[in-house]
């Protein structure tokens, strides 16, 4: 299985999230924001965290408008997997693959600690690792994470099962608590909270291997 | 040509930011604000000369990355 992690100016996460996914011996391609092609035969894209474009007009919309924009969003309609982690999650929005926004925190404050998330759902190749109600610590890093949407919205979320994980102390007045969502075919997921800091013991935790150890055996040929 | 675009939160969707504003505001002894909202204004200079063309391209600029039209309104000025 292969992931292409794609790197747009002001992307930091890019090289740690290209060692989550290799954490789980997932094949990683590095990708330019201004290439207009993924590697042929990627399973999986992942946009990661930072601030890219300097968050610019509003986090994430440059980054969803550059030249590697519409291979991702293609890649998303055939039935691509995508994860999108912080700044990666606000790129998503920007994106229209996932509904809702991500809106300054409630408390004003940039949000810098480990959280302990509750997996809401494991019905997705992200969290079957995971039971529903399994407590996982995961660390945040974000000045915008406060998930809004309308209430259609979020009924439509709660409804379908696509919220993937929750805050058990809510850092930044989310609604309904949400620090991650998929979605309608559950194969984008978009999270405020980094697993791909928690991939090893010496970072305080490994708690976000999990989710790339699902990936993998998700998407692993039959 | 000029135009200026005023993008807003639309109303309903809470401004913590314009919050704190107000807060601050009343820190300073400005009593009886009752609410702020803050927003942005974007100026463009434009190659266009007729003025229909040009509200229409701003506007498609303001649906596809002005604005958020998820949660912001905005509004199109041409001087």
């Amino acid at each position: 299985m292969k992931a292409a992690v794609i790197t747009f100016p002001g992307s930091n996460c890019d090289r740690d999230l290209a060692g989550g996914f290799e954490a789980a011996g997932i094949e990683v391609s590095r990708v330019w924001h201004k290439d207009t092609e993924l590697p042929a035969g990627t399973d999986i894209v992942g946009i990661p965290g930072g601030f890219s474009f300097g968050d610019y007009l509003r986090c994430g919309a440059i980054a969803a408008r550059s030249p590697i924009s519409s291979a991702v969003l293609e890649h998303a309609q055939k039935g691509g997997y995508v994860l999108g982690i912080c700044n990666g999650f606000q790129v998503l929005t920007e994106f229209g693959l996932l509904p809702g926004v991500l809106m300054r925190n409630a408390g004003l404050k940039f949000v810098c600690r480990r959280t302990a998330l509750s997996v809401s759902t494991a019905d997705s190749a992200f969290t079957q690792g995971w039971k529903p109600g399994d407590t996982v610590s995961i660390p945040v890093a974000h000045h915008d994470g406060n998930y809004t949407a309308d209430a259609e919205t979020l009924a439509r979320l709660e409804g379908e099962d696509r919220v993937a994980f929750r805050y058990v102390d809510n850092p930044n007045g989310s609604m309904g608590d949400i620090a991650g969502i998929l979605s309608a075919n559950r194969r984008v997921l978009g999270m405020m909270p980094h697993p791909e800091r928690a991939i090893d013991r010496a970072q305080g935790g490994d708690d976000g291997l999990a989710l790339f150890r699902a990936l993998a055996g998700a998407l692993a040929p039959a | 040509m000029k135009a200026r675009v005023h993008v807003m939160l639309k109303e309903g969707v809470l401004d913590p930011q314009g919050e704190a504003i107000r807060h601050a505001l009343g820190t300073l002894g400005f009593s009886g604000v009752e609410g702020v909202r803050q927003g942005k204004v974007i100026e463009l200079d434009l190659a266009a000369t007729d003025r229909a063309a040009a509200e229409a391209e701003v506007k498609a600029m303001c649906e596809k990355l002005l604005a958020n039209t998820v949660i912001e309104q905005y509004s199109v000025e041409l001087a």
